[in-house]
């Protein structure tokens, strides 16, 4: 007997923390305090460097708590993890509970209003007709069959499509629009979970590595942390980089990388064609994995390739590609140029001395020996972004890049859940659109006879802007009344 | 023809229109507001011409695409682009409402902006874009950002409109009058404090370039001499006291704008109304998607990134509390002002402040 009590006893109080915990995560008042925490705990993690220099961040905390507090303050917001906060437990368990709370607030209210949308509107009964908040009242002349299309003609101006129902002698119109709108609400709040779902699949099933990749080598992997290797699935070989500059400066106007996909050692066609050119915001997929152009470098060896372009007296041309220290020859000539030294980014300073300006290669030159029967003609630099330097007594010569110098640094990302992420982002406009721009207008117009006249009730109510709805029974009124003067 | 010249002559339509404003507040003419709404029109298809001169400069030096050369890659231009926004949006409430008088009130804004742009000599140099900045999705996202900027910004002024003409002034210690005042006083003194700098930047007159970075508050708040840094936090605990103390003069010149506080409370929902749609999709959902195809990552909590999403919390916070909590008036109006300062630290504070991947506001 009393373990009976107790077992319901336990059941009811189990039940009243569920319930307690249901409604807890139902009610707005949690959805203010989750809003409040990661608002104010973000905003120290916007001040804290995220994953930063430690000497950067106490300085910071210096500035908020003075010098002598510091230390102290700092090893605490470390230890709580406000140093790498949007990996913190306790800030994913915030987003979690901001799902659940948007989840669950969103259910408790859902089957209420999906009845709403699944019930078209109906005939308004005596009662309600006197109780509706707004309506108005006119006479028009005539009570047959012209009245009732003017009505539902004056209707169809405004949008609205009525259905018409008689009963004892009253004729009700009534119209609706928009009834899934009071949906929009809803469309948006489950967008949030369907992007939170999104990222969630991405950090479970994705990765995010890097890959420097010298112009002429491939590699099967990328790395991602300390040099850890992540496998691509297949190769990836880049084949040449290049940077634009604007005009004569070192802005940057693109990089470039020409990127090739192979599969056992056989190039892999994309889109019809075999090697990808690609920019920052312009990536290459493969195989779910995506490659972002993210930054570039240089890093010259003994293989690096010097290519020119070589025109002669005659007009032809010729290329070449040769090594620090090989020889060319001048097309219909005997002069030979041999590359003597090299700079990547070249500058002349007040006094006339040429200087490296730069580490990366923003303005190649290469000083270049010219000799004819091995006996040294001229010597002179030649920039490849500099045409008056191409120029010789013995015919021009284009220094067209030095190949294999460079490498391009590639973002490489898998992430299986951006798709979902996308599918949120649209969810979320669609919903957020119908939320704020469109609402559920109800319109009921009630006709009855009265000595061959007809008194005109026309009500409604609308779910948004009320103001523009109360406008638009106005027009009907007046368009009605109009009517019958004419 | 160079766009500066149509700036210039918009700036000084918006300058007049402010005059023919407030003489229509004071002698309610109808022919004065007429020619104020004209001078505001003008003013404002000057500075379309302008802006989209700029465009055209800027595509023609970058020799990028026409629609990738956007003029909003740093403050001075995106300063240009957001008075451009408010005056749009107070041409609309006007049409919409038949009302002038909040006139006196935008374009005082709008003209100030334009001379302070004018003065301070902030860089009108064209930078051509670096590779990550050359995007259609970066273009639609600061374009429509700035859009719902202007009008968080018009919310915030009818939003302390509301409070001032709402709040009791003879109970200075209530908390819509501590609110106001003290929202309004810090504003506003922040606003002369920038000022000073440009003075004193100007008499200083170094390059322009790093003015917002190195200049900012050093004229106050920064200086390096301890008695100055000391005396303008006392001339701003003082001017934020006589803000407080004589209020009433501040509510008595926005009774002359004859807004109910009706309305006033309805614009400053409207226009978050308007502005948090288009601050989703702008401000967040392109700007994630600009992020994804430039960095290859959508989202990376850098400081402007998380800022924008406390600035969408406050306001769908906003929205809530009015529709779940029918929060009017008052509470609701605070809510806006926060808001606001929430979007200021987004626009500037994380590019003076703090830093992160986003070039403009680097100047
Ligand atoms: C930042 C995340 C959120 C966004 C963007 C959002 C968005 C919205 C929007 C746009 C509306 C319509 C408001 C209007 O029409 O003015 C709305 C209404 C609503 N939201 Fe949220 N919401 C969020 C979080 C939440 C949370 C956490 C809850 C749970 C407590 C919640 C509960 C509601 C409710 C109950 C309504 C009213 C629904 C109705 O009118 O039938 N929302 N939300």
């Amino acid at each position: 007997m009393l373990k009976e009590t107790d077992v319901a006893e336990n059941s009811s109080q189990k039940l009243s923390i569920v319930d307690r915990i249901w409604s807890g995560l139902a009610s707005i008042k949690l959805a203010v305090i989750v809003f409040a925490l990661i608002s104010l705990t973000s905003i120290v993690g916007t001040l804290l460097e995220q994953k930063g220099d430690p000497e950067k961040n106490l300085k910071v905390v210096a500035k908020f708590v003075g010098t002598s507090a510091a230390p102290k303050a700092f090893a605490l917001l470390d230890g709580l993890g406000f140093t790498d906060m949007y990996h913190a437990w306790w800030f994913i368990g915030l987003l979690y509970l901001f799902a659940a709370n948007i989840i669950v607030c969103s259910l408790e209210r859902l089957p209420n209003v999906w009845k709403l949308v699944r019930q078209p509107i109906q005939a308004l009964s005596q009662d309600r007709i006197a109780t509706m908040p707004f309506r108005r009242e006119i006479m028009v002349k005539g009570n047959g069959d012209e009245t009732i299309a003017a009505v539902e003609s004056a209707l169809r101006k405004e949008g609205f499509r009525a259905v018409r129902a008689e009963s004892d002698g009253v004729v009700q119109f009534f119209a609706e629009q928009g009834r899934y709108s009071r949906l929009g609400v809803y469309m948006t709040h489950l967008s949030i979970i369907i992007i939170f779902v999104g990222a969630i699949v991405g950090m479970k099933y994705g990765f995010n590595a890097h890959l420097n990749l010298l112009e002429g080598t491939t590699s099967a992997v990328a790395y991602f942390g300390e040099g850890k290797e992540i496998p691509l699935g297949f190769e990836l070989r880049c084949d040449d980089f290049n940077v634009d500059f604007y005009n004569k400066s070192d802005t940057p106007k693109s990089f470039k990388s020409r990127l090739t996909v192979l599969e056992n050692g056989q190039p892999v066609l994309i889109n019809g064609k075999e090697t990808h050119e690609i920019e920052v915001n312009r990536p290459l997929r493969y195989k779910g994995v995506t490659f972002y152009q993210s930054s570039y470098g240089f890093a010259p060896n003994r293989d690096s390739l010097f290519k020119f372009l070589m025109t002669g007296k005659n007009g032809k041309n010729e290329a070449s590609s040769l090594k620090f220290g090989e020889s060319f020859t001048i097309p219909g000539t005997s002069v030979m140029g041999t590359v003597a030294d090299f700079s990547p980014a070249i500058a002349v300073d007040e006094s006339n001395r040429l200087f490296t300006y730069a580490e990366s290669m923003n303005n190649p030159a290469v000083f270049v020996e010219f000799s004819e029967q091995g006996k040294l003609k001229y010597r002179q630099w030649i920039l490849k972004r500099v045409p008056e330097t191409w120029v010789l007594p013995d015919g021009t010569v284009e220094f067209q890049d030095l190949w294999g110098a460079q490498y391009t640094g590639l973002q490489v990302r898998k992430d299986p859940g951006v798709g979902i992420v996308y599918a949120g982002c649209f969810i979320m406009a669609l919903g957020l659109y119908i939320a704020f721009f469109m609402s559920h207008a109800r319109i009921w117009i009630i006709l009855r006879g009265e000595r061959g006249n007809a008194r005109l009730i026309i009500t409604g109510s609308s779910s948004k802007n009320r103001i523009a709805f109360e406008g638009k029974i106005e027009r009907l009124a007046q368009a009605l009344s109009a009517k019958d003067s004419a | 023809m160079d766009s500066s010249l149509f700036f210039g002559l918009s700036s000084i339509a918006y300058i007049l229109a402010m005059i023919c404003y407030i003489a229509y507040l004071v002698f309610r003419t109808q022919t004065i507001g007429l020619i104020a709404t004209i001078i505001t029109v003008f003013g404002f298809v000057s500075h379309t011409l302008a802006f989209s001169l700029r465009w055209k400069e800027f595509a023609d030096i970058g020799g990028m695409g026409f629609m990738r050369a956007v003029p909003l890659t740093n403050l001075y231009e995106s300063l240009i682009f957001f008075v451009w926004c408010i005056i749009l949006g107070y041409l609309i409430i006007e049409w919409k409402y038949k009302n002038r008088s909040f006139g006196a009130f935008i374009t005082p804004i709008a003209g100030m902006i334009m001379a302070f742009i004018d003065v301070s000599g902030i860089s009108k140099d064209i930078h051509p874009l670096i590779p990550a900045l050359q995007s259609n999705w970066l273009l639609a996202h600061v374009t429509m950002s700035f859009l719902a900027y202007a009008g968080f910004a018009i919310s915030f002024a009818t939003a302390i409109m509301y409070l001032a003409l709402s709040a009791d002034e003879k109970q200075r210690a209530s908390w819509p009058y501590l609110f106001w005042t003290i929202s309004f006083g810090l504003f506003s003194a922040i606003l002369i404090a920038m000022a000073f700098d440009f003075i004193s930047f100007k008499i200083i007159g170094r390059g322009a370039e790093s003015f917002i970075k190195n200049y900012l508050f050093k004229a106050s708040f920064r200086n390096a001499s301890g008695v100055i840094v000391a005396l303008s936090y006392a001339a701003l605990a003082a001017f934020v006291f006589l803000v407080w103390r004589f209020g009433y003069v501040v509510k008595r010149a926005i009774s002359a704008f004859s807004l109910d506080a009706d309305t006033l409370d309805e614009l400053t929902y409207k226009c978050i109304a308007i502005g948090f749609p288009v601050f989703t999709l702008g401000g967040l959902i392109f700007g994630a998607i600009w992020a994804d195809q430039a960095w290859g990552r959508y989202w990376s909590w850098d400081p402007k990134e998380t800022w924008s999403l406390i600035t969408w919390f406050v306001y769908a916070f906003f929205l809530h509390a009015r529709h779940m909590r029918g929060w009017r008036g008052d509470k609701i109006a605070a809510v806006a002002v926060i808001g606001f300062i929430s979007t200021i630290f987004t626009y500037l504070g994380v590019n003076l402040l703090l830093s992160g991947l986003h070039s403009y506001g680097g100047l």
